[in-house]
C-alpha cells in the first residue's frame, strides 16, 4: 500500500511537471500572453509597398504596442496592398486621420506598422480606411535613386 | 537466380506479414484503452516506469543540449551583431525539432527497449499464455496500460527538455556570454508562435509517443521467445524508433511548416 502511494505520488508530481513545462513554453517562451480574448476592432490601410510586412507583425504607437497586421491582399483596382490592422479594443481613440507608416525595426529587422495621431476630434471606427500612409523603405531602391542621382550630378 | 528471387519474395512476404500484424496489434491495444480509465491505477503504475523514470536522463540531456546551442550559436550570432537574437535561436530550434525529435530518441533507447524487454520476458517465461489461461486478456491487462502510458509520458517529456534546455541556454547565454537577459527573453516571446511552433512541437512529440510506444510493445509481443530473440527484438525496437523518428519528423516538418 505504501509503494502504491508513493508511486502514486511521483507520478502526480511528473505529470505536473510536465504541464509545467508546458506552462512555461507558452507563458515565457511564446507569445500566447500577447493573445488574450481581447479581438479588437479592424481598420484598413493601404499601401503603395508593404516591403517585407507580413501578417502577425506588430502594430505600434510611440513605440507601444496596439495591435497587429491581421491580413494582407492586394486591392486588385488600385493594385496597392490592402493591409488589415487589429488594433486592441482598449485602444479605441484613434482620430480619424490618424496616419500609418511601415518602418524597419533597426537595418535588417522585421518590420512594422507606426501609427501615428492626428487632429481631428472623430475616432476610427470598425472597417474605417486610414486614409494617411507611408510606404516601406525598400533599401533598393534608395540605394539606386542615390546612385542615379550622383552620377547625374557628376556629368554636371 | 530463382533462389535469390526466392528469398528476396520471402523477405516481402515477411515484412508484410509483420506489417499487418503489427497494425491488427494496434487495433487491439487501441479496443483496451477504454477499459482503462475504469482502473486508472494500472496506467499510473505504467506511468511511473516509462515517464517518471525517465525524467532525470530527459532533464539533464535537455540541460545540456540547451547550453551546447547556446554557446555555439553565440559564437556566430556575435559576428553579426546578432547575440541578442540568441533566444530566438535556442527556442526555435528547441521547441520546433530537438525537443521532440531527440526526446524520442531518449524515449525509445530508455522506456522503449525497457518495454520490449520486459514484454518479450514475459512472452518466453510464458507468463502471457498464464494470463490467457485464466482468462485474463493479456492485451488488456498488460499492453494496454503500457501504450497509454508512454503515449501520455513523451509530450510532457517533450515539453521539460524544452523547457529545461531554455532555462540552460539562458543560463549560459546570460550568466556565461553576457546576453542581455531582457533581450534575450523579449525577442524569444516576439519570435515564438504559441500555435505554429509550440503546438506543433506537442503535435510532433505526440505522434512519436504514439510510435514509439507501439513498435516497443509489437517488438516484445512478437519476440521470438528465446533469451536471444528478445534481446535481438530490442535491438530492433532502438533501431526502428529512430528510424521512425527520424523519417516522421521530416514528413512533419514538411506539412506543419511548409507553408511560410
Amino acid at each position: 500500500m505504501l509503494q502504491k502511494k508513493s508511486t502514486e505520488i511521483t507520478v502526480g508530481m511528473f505529470v505536473a511537471a510536465g504541464i509545467a513545462a508546458l506552462f512555461m513554453l507558452a507563458m515565457k517562451v511564446s507569445n500566447l500572453a500577447d493573445f488574450t480574448d481581447d479581438t479588437g476592432y479592424e481598420v484598413i490601410a493601404e499601401f503603395e509597398n508593404i516591403g517585407g510586412l507580413k501578417v502577425r507583425s506588430p502594430v505600434t504607437m510611440a513605440g507601444v504596442r496596439v495591435g497587429r497586421v491581421a491580413d494582407i491582399t492586394l486591392n486588385p483596382e488600385s493594385y496597392n496592398a490592402k493591409v488589415t490592422i487589429n488594433v486592441y479594443s482598449n485602444v479605441d481613440n484613434l482620430p480619424t486621420d490618424t496616419s500609418a507608416s511601415i518602418f524597419t525595426a533597426g537595418l535588417l529587422g522585421e518590420q512594422y506598422i507606426g501609427l501615428e495621431a492626428g487632429a481631428e476630434e472623430e475616432y476610427l471606427q470598425d472597417g474605417d480606411l486610414v486614409e494617411l500612409t507611408q510606404p516601406a523603405l525598400v533599401l533598393e531602391q534608395v540605394i539606386g535613386q542615390f546612385l542615379f542621382s550622383k552620377a547625374e550630378g557628376d556629368e554636371e | 537466380m530463382i533462389g535469390l528471387i526466392r528469398s528476396l519474395g520471402r523477405w516481402g512476404l515477411n515484412t508484410f506479414e509483420r506489417l499487418g500484424r503489427g497494425h491488427l496489434f494496434l487495433v487491439q491495444i487501441l479496443a483496451g484503452v477504454p477499459g482503462l480509465f475504469l482502473r486508472f491505477s494500472l496506467v499510473v503504475q505504467q506511468l511511473y516506469s516509462v515517464g517518471v523514470l525517465s525524467v532525470l536522463i530527459i532533464a539533464i540531456s535537455g540541460l545540456f543540449v540547451g547550453m551546447v546551442l547556446s554557446l555555439q550559436g553565440y559564437y556566430v550570432l556575435v559576428d553579426f551583431g546578432a547575440e541578442e537574437s540568441l533566444g530566438v535561436m535556442v527556442s526555435l530550434s528547441l521547441v520546433r525539432e530537438l525537443g521532440p525529435v531527440v526526446t524520442g530518441l531518449l524515449f525509445a533507447g530508455r522506456a522503449g527497449s525497457a518495454l520490449t524487454a520486459e514484454i518479450g520476458l514475459m512472452k518466453s517465461t510464458e507468463q502471457l499464455s498464464g494470463m490467457e489461461m485464466m482468462a485474463v486478456d493479456p492485451i488488456r491487462r498488460v499492453i494496454s496500460p503500457r501504450f497509454l502510458a508512454g503515449f501520455i509520458s513523451m509530450p510532457l517529456l517533450a515539453a521539460m527538455f524544452s523547457a529545461v534546455g531554455i532555462i540552460g541556454a539562458f543560463m549560459v547565454g546570460h550568466g556565461l556570454l553576457g546576453v542581455d537577459d531582457g533581450a534575450f527573453w523579449s525577442q524569444m516571446q516576439v519570435k515564438t508562435d504559441w500555435y505554429d511552433d509550440i503546438l506543433n512541437g506537442v503535435i510532433k512529440s505526440v505522434v512519436f509517443g504514439f510510435v514509439v510506444t507501439w513498435i516497443a510493445l509489437y517488438e516484445g509481443y512478437d519476440a521470438i521467445p528465446t533469451s536471444e530473440g528478445v534481446g535481438r527484438a530490442t535491438t530492433r525496437t532502438v533501431v526502428h524508433s529512430a528510424f521512425a523518428i527520424l523519417g516522421l519528423d521530416f514528413v512533419l516538418t514538411a506539412l506543419m511548416f511548409g507553408e511560410d
